[in-house]
């Protein structure tokens, strides 16, 4: 019986085709931190080698020793949870886009999807009163409620494409904007805008703030922990952030919580539905081939919908999360630039195949490369972007993943004779010696 | 009404050099999806290329001889130049969806993270912030069309067409215009863009008849690059003020919807990108718009919100694409691999 080679293995080779685009893209950007370097006279030769250390090691850094200027590295548990703090929004949107590229669709709306997300968040969490609904279930509300502004966003690409035929880019880049102004605008006229801190009105409360809904001499206001003498408090909100448990006890110092539990269990939640359900089958089966599955009975209208709206759900959960993290303060006027987050999940994606369980793995890469990126602008005279360069080649190479994929299998046919060919001789009825 | 006129144009005339760009990429059946990276590359180049000049001090040279219609040959060839490197930054995309049969929409995906990423990390190092502007002036003292060019001085008053067409404006937008014009014929009317057409309807049947089908197709994209790098260029130049970072406020993604929207062909694309550049002119200023030069603000006083206006181009869009998609025509075998085996 033929030894089954690793690199029959459908998964394996996938598998290494990532792995040797990413292996590729960190030597392209490494070549260009060299290229830039030497031609550029301001950037000594001790520089350009800290350089090329902290793009792949960043995360592992401790800063320069105080003596001698130079790296030290070891395990640095601030950079490690902030690694996975920011590996939280790029699984969700990268399970976006992979939802729908497995259904044939190409969701480059995850920004306009996580912006629905976070606003329907920022809402829920700092308007319901906790007073009168406790603080954890007031964000178990604020999170769904998000996850579902992120699915109905989505939504409209998908019935534009089912039932008018627009393009979906077309109708996910409009929609987008939309979302960008609306958001905007919705926020112009709250009283969410931070006024409690002097020069922050350009951004939205954290949700760890507790804002105290106040009378005082007749007039209603708002006010922080410190309630002023005589005032009486109508209602208090806010104070809703997801809990850490215990990991930033592990990671300390850095700004980790449960969210990126939560993001894990998402895709091992979606995986199962993609790979071990109806629906995911049938979702599967729009994207290999449309017109197959029609034949089969397959609604291709309902599913494109679905998946639109699942994969909205998850770019919602990531700005959901990501608002709901207790630290982090949103820019409302936002209308002028996307979140980058969004179009960084198209590279989360691709690099991921599209695999529920692979988007983890390239997610944590991603926000890995990102840490790099800031050790890179910190401590050398480079700057952070290099690893957006490393990025979108690694997207480059994973477009013709495919190729490498068929060199792969090619190197080992090309050592083994072919086992079978003794049976199709003497199939054939020939008499030929056929070398084993 | 003059600035209404003027304002359209300059949002307009880039969109359109940009779609007919992505034009040409998806009718030798390439998808183009890289117009957005295409668009910031050649703005970057450009930028760069009237840093060297104004560093040369060729710029300096013409201000002091006083004719200002000197700049306009530097424009036209910073423009070229942006051309060339939008040309060549589009061989990337044609290397893979060409010879190595890579999936279109994430090859052009990748180039539009690309452009972003390597502009703004050399700008980072080069100019040590996030913006690269000119070293001296900006664009309105160098390439701006000006009374005093035509020989007029700063009192006289122009008549109406005057005032929209010779006074404030720029070369590049009557230059495209002149472009536009020309490429579409080039496309619809000569021998080399019909079988530039036939090869992304159906390659097969061109091969059949001798036309080698990867030779138009890296054509296609290449020209595409150049347009679209141009439209860069352009962009730079008018809209950003001569500066580069990194950035075209989604010039390349509305460029591909106009283009869906005009159906793949000229003159509709040309109607959708000015009544896009209306709205967005309309959103930047509609409070100061005085539409028929009476002195009342008619839409200022509407009331309606300024986000609502922001808002509008995209929703007008959407509307439109709602009605035309039923008879979109794309280019029948647009982002399928050329296989010389099939049928």
């Amino acid at each position: 019986m033929e030894k089954k080679s690793l690199f029959n293995i459908e998964g394996f080779r996938t598998v290494t085709a990532s792995l040797i685009s990413i292996l590729i893209g960190l030597l392209a950007g490494i070549i260009v931190i060299v290229v830039v370097g030497l031609s550029n006279n301001s950037i000594a030769n001790s520089n350009i080698w800290d350089a090329v250390r902290l793009v792949v090691f960043g995360v592992f850094n401790k800063g320069r020793d105080a003596a001698t200027g130079a790296l030290q590295f070891g395990f640095n548990p601030s950079f490690f949870g902030n690694m996975l703090f920011r590996a939280m929004p790029l699984i969700l949107t990268g399970l976006s886009v992979a939802i729908a590229y497995k259904t044939g669709l190409f969701n480059i709306g995850a920004p306009g999807q996580y912006l629905a997300g976070i606003t329907a968040s920022l809402f829920l969490a700092l308007s319901i009163p906790t007073s009168v609904i406790p603080a954890w279930l007031v964000w178990i509300i604020a999170f769904l409620g998000g996850m579902l502004a992120g699915a109905l966003w989505g939504c409209i690409p998908g019935l534009l494409k089912s039932l008018l035929n627009i393009n979906e880019v077309i109708a996910c880049i409009m929609t987008n904007w939309l979302a960008a102004n609306l958001v905007t605008w919705l926020f112009d006229g709250s009283n969410l805008k931070n006024m409690l801190e002097g020069t922050k009105s350009g951004y939205i409360y954290k949700t760890s703030t507790i804002i105290n809904d106040i009378i005082i001499d007749g007039v209603r206001t708002i006010s922080g922990t410190n309630i002023p003498e005589g005032a009486e408090v109508l209602a208090t909100r806010g104070g809703v952030a997801t809990s850490k448990m215990g990991l930033d006890r592990l990671f300390t110092g850095s700004q980790v919580n449960a969210g990126i539990i939560i993001a894990i269990l998402l895709a091992v939640i979606l995986y199962i539905i993609m790979e071990k359900t109806t629906l995911g089958y049938q979702l599967k089966a729009c994207g290999s081939n449309r017109h197959a599955a029609k034949y089969a009975g397959i609604q291709e209208k309902r599913n494109i919908v679905l998946s639109m709206a699942l994969a909205g759900a998850m770019a919602g959960a990531a700005g959901s999360l990501y608002g709901l993290s207790g630290n982090t303060e949103f820019f409302w006027t936002t209308y002028q630039s996307l979140p980058a987050v969004g179009f960084t999940g198209i590279a989360v994606a691709l690099l991921a195949v599209s695999n529920p369980l692979g988007v983890i793995f390239s997610g944590l890469f991603m926000s890995l490369l990102n840490i790099n990126g800031q050790q890179l602008t910190n401590l050398t005279a480079y700057n952070e972007y290099i690893t957006d360069v490393i990025i979108a080649v690694i997207v480059y190479l994973s477009a013709f993943s495919l190729i490498i994929k068929m060199w792969l299998s090619k190197r080992k046919k090309k050592r083994k004779a072919n086992p079978q060919a003794p049976a199709l001789a003497v199939n054939h009825g020939s008499a030929k010696e056929v070398k084993k | 009404m003059p600035f209404l006129i003027r304002q359209t144009l300059i949002y307009a005339i880039p969109l359109m050099i940009v779609a007919l760009a992505g034009v040409f990429a998806e009718r030798s059946g390439i998808i183009n999806l890289a117009l957005e990276g295409m668009m910031i590359f050649g703005a970057y180049i450009g930028v760069v290329c009237m840093n060297v000049m104004v560093s040369l001090g060729w710029f300096n040279a013409v201000k002091a001889s006083g004719n200002m219609w000197g700049m306009q040959g530097y424009l036209l060839l910073g423009m070229a130049v942006s051309a060339i490197a939008g040309s060549i930054f589009s061989l990337l995309l044609a290397f893979a969806a060409i010879n190595l049969k890579a999936d279109q929409t994430i090859g052009g995906t990748a180039l539009n993270m690309l452009a972003p990423a390597i502009v703004l990390f050399l700008v980072r190092i080069t100019a040590k912030q996030n913006n690269l502007l000119l070293s001296s002036g900006d664009s309105a003292t160098w390439f701006m069309i000006k009374k005093s060019m035509w020989g007029f001085d700063k009192s006289y008053k122009f008549g109406f067409f005057g005032e929209t067409f010779l006074n404030k404006v720029y070369l590049t937008t009557y230059f495209c215009i002149l472009l536009f014009i020309i490429m579409s014929v080039i496309l619809y009317k000569t021998r080399f863009g019909l079988r530039l057409r036939s090869c992304g309807e159906n390659p097969q049947a061109s091969a059949s008849l001798g036309i080698n089908v990867l030779r138009m197709r890296y054509t296609g994209v290449m020209i595409s690059g150049a347009l679209a790098g141009l439209g860069g260029c352009v962009f730079a130049v008018t809209t950003a003020n001569c500066s580069a970072n990194g950035d075209v406020a989604g010039f390349g993604f509305l460029a591909l919807a106009v283009m869906i929207f005009g159906n793949w062909k000229p003159l509709p694309i040309a109607g959708g990108a000015l009544l896009f550049g209306l709205f967005k002119c309309i959103a930047a200023s509609y409070n100061t718009l005085d539409i028929n030069g009476d002195g009342i603000y008619a839409l200022a006083n509407l009331g309606i919100s300024s986000h609502f206006y922001r808002m509008l181009p995209y929703l007008i869009t959407l509307a439109v694409l709602a009605f035309t998609s039923k008879s979109s025509r794309a280019p029948k075998a647009e982002g399928i691999p050329y296989d010389p085996g099939t049928r």
